[in-house]
């Protein structure tokens, strides 16, 4: 009844561009499907591992650039007279080295920064995003700084003379965006079902005790960081790819607020919490645009909302909703996970 | 890059610069830093103060032509009950919940307040006359504007002042109780609600007193907060989380940092330099260079 569901859901989304005519709500969807793949990779490093990273539009941004910058072809001098150029490659082949680039970004920073916890990790990873973005903005021989990116090529797929699939309409990202959406479902899900999932659990619940049976703590910390920087990565060069243009704007702290923002009100430590947070917050700004409301009162939104979920959702939508079916259906309700885990860590 | 002999007239201008920088940098530091080794909040509006003291200069001065020697402590009275609010209304109720639910608070609280600000005074950047002659002062070889010398003098004054309420009233020996030992010093009858309330405005209003001093020599915009939030981290992780002296000295290795790295390196990447800092410290020394024993894994 559950995989119907999915099913259900599934042919669902696969079926709106066929009776949805307005392309600009397909937009708007298109552009809520990139920050929910963003989303769902940063909940596997806030609600799995429980290691809360601001820092996580980084990665976004390095799979951005790199993504663009391999499809547009660069030359940089690294020394005076040492210089390193690239020649544009394919866009699949782009997007797959985008990936590749921020997962690696993942490994190195999560090698560096899991030296230390709490109050410190948000710190160095907040730190981390600032100086990418400032890189970002200065390196203007690699990155034309403030000038931006332009036509950035779109996806082509296909075999040449036989056939050819462009992503260059509106639809036709929008089957992009869900098809890389399930993958990294899938992912995820199969990520934290796995023995490696019930570790990176453990160390959430319970660090020192998760260590004393034998968990490789930093292994596993590393690992999920790579993945979620890989995927944050792959969402960047989606993004890249179908707005066609990336500017340092992109590494803005804000857009790492949007993707915590989603995570919590949605549910972290869900499958399902990114994604319906992600729907929320995506939809959300255009709703108030439709009110005629001015862009701050969509962050000010944003604000209030996320201290309110705090008081009166700590644990998200999705396990509310869970503990209120639970409640009807089964007489004692029981605990949700998460409360049971922020007794632990204290 | 520029030349084979240092310019010593140049070194000696960035130097003086710096130190006139650090002492509001060390303002912002300790504010930052006493909110964190009292309450255990990672204060992410912090920056936010900063902008609000700006902005109510700009608004005293500017808007309502209010003498600038006097709108100036209105200024930071403003932070310091802006302060005292948000702990009341935001902060009370979440005390003894862990240290990410309190941040994500905070965040909410700086998205709010920076983008109320910005629906308020609107995006452009806003100037703020002062009463200083607009002539320098020339010593030697170096010169410095009148503002900054007002700015550093004052900055020092409230340093000081500080101090001197964290070593030598009753409230600040409070404050040092509650930081080593809460519960034991609630046991001793400190009353804690109003000790983070007490610690919550008086962080917020070294913020907004620095925003207030710093926003005539600079401009002010909205997401000017942004960037004083994170350098605030930058001298509090250097200085050790909690550590008033640690905060102090801090703010002005900042300052030199930036100031050296943006007058000898690039000065694109002057704004890089606090965060390279954090990165380096936290791997090399986590505990910061005046480390307060704490557990940091």
């Amino acid at each position: 009844m559950k995989q119907g569901l999915t099913i259900a859901w599934l042919l669902f989304l696969a079926s709106v561009p066929l009776w949805l005519n307005n392309l600009y709500v397909l937009h708007v969807l298109i552009m809520a499907g990139i920050f929910i793949i963003a989303a769902m990779s940063l909940n596997l490093l806030l609600g799995y591992t429980g290691q809360l990273s601001l820092g996580h539009v980084a990665f976004f941004g390095i799979g951005a650039y790199a993504s663009s910058l391999a499809s547009l072809g660069f030359a940089v001098h690294l020394l005076p007279d040492w210089q390193v150029s690239v020649d544009p490659k394919p866009v699949w082949f782009s997007m797959l080295c985008g990936t590749l680039i921020a997962g690696l970004c993942g490994w190195a920073i999560g090698r560096l920064s899991f030296k230390v916890r709490g109050a410190y990790f948000v710190i160095v990873t907040v730190s981390f995003a600032e100086v990418i973005r400032l890189v970002a903005l200065n390196w203007v021989e690699l990155t034309q700084g403030p000038m931006a990116l332009n036509n950035i090529p779109y996806l082509r797929l296909g075999i040449p003379g036989l056939f050819e699939l462009s992503f260059l309409r509106k639809p036709a990202n929008y089957y992009l965006v869900l098809a890389v959406g399930v993958i990294c479902y899938v992912v995820i899900r199969r990520l934290v079902h796995s023995r490696a999932g019930r570790a990176m659990i453990a160390l959430r619940e319970n660090e020192p005790l998760a260590a004393s049976v034998g968990v490789d703590v930093t292994r596993y910390l590393v690992l999920a960081t790579i993945v979620s920087a890989g995927m944050a990565g792959a969402a960047g060069a989606l993004y890249a790819h179908y707005v066609r243009i990336v500017d340092p704007d992109v590494f803005l702290f804000i857009y790492t607020v949007t993707m915590v923002i989603m995570v919590v009100t949605g549910g972290k430590g869900t499958l399902a919490g990114p994604i319906v947070g992600g729907a929320i917050f995506g939809l959300l700004p255009e709703t108030l645009r439709a009110l005629e409301a001015p862009p701050e009162v969509q962050w000010v939104t944003y604000g209030v909302l996320m201290v309110l979920v705090v008081y009166f959702l700590p644990d998200g939508i999705v396990p509310a909703l869970r503990n209120w079916w639970h409640g009807r259906s089964a007489v004692a309700a029981a605990p949700a996970p998460e409360q049971a885990s922020t007794e632990a860590a204290r | 890059m520029r030349g084979k002999i240092p310019n010593m007239d140049q070194l000696l201008q960035h130097i003086l610069n710096a130190l006139i920088l650090g002492g509001t940098y060390a303002l912002l530091g300790i504010g930052l830093t006493l909110i964190f080794g009292i309450m255990r909040v990672v204060n992410f509006a912090h920056g936010e103060l900063y902008a609000f003291g700006a902005y109510m200069m700009y608004l005293w001065v500017m808007v309502l032509g209010a003498n600038f020697y006097l709108a100036l402590p209105l200024a930071v009275l403003l932070g310091v009950m802006l302060g005292a609010a948000m702990e009341l209304v935001l902060l009370r109720r979440l005390r003894g919940a862990d240290i990410d639910t309190t941040m994500l608070v905070m965040i909410g609280a700086w998205i709010t307040l920076q983008n109320v600000e910005q629906m308020t005074w609107s995006g452009v950047a806003k100037s703020i006359n002062t009463p200083f002659p607009s002539s320098p002062l020339v010593l030697g070889s170096v010169s410095l504007s009148w503002n900054r010398l007002f700015v550093f003098v004052v900055a020092l004054a409230l340093i000081g002042a500080t101090y001197a309420v964290i070593n030598r009233t009753k409230l600040g020996k409070a404050m040092r109780a509650t930081f080593q030992d809460r519960d034991t010093a609630a046991l001793m009858g400190v009353d804690i609600n109003w000790i983070h309330t007490a610690t919550f405005a008086l962080g917020s209003g070294l913020a907004a007193a620095a925003g207030a001093l710093l926003g005539p020599v600079f401009v002010v915009v909205p997401t000017m907060g942004d960037l004083a939030s994170l350098k605030a981290f930058a001298i509090v992780i250097l200085g050790g989380l909690g550590s008033i002296p640690g905060a102090t000295i801090g703010g002005f290795i900042l300052a030199f940092m930036e100031e050296l790295g943006a007058g000898y390196v690039s000065s694109g990447y002057r704004d890089a330099m606090g965060f390279l800092l954090i990165i380096v410290i936290l791997l090399v020394k986590p505990t910061g260079l005046f480390a307060q024993k704490e557990r940091i894994g």
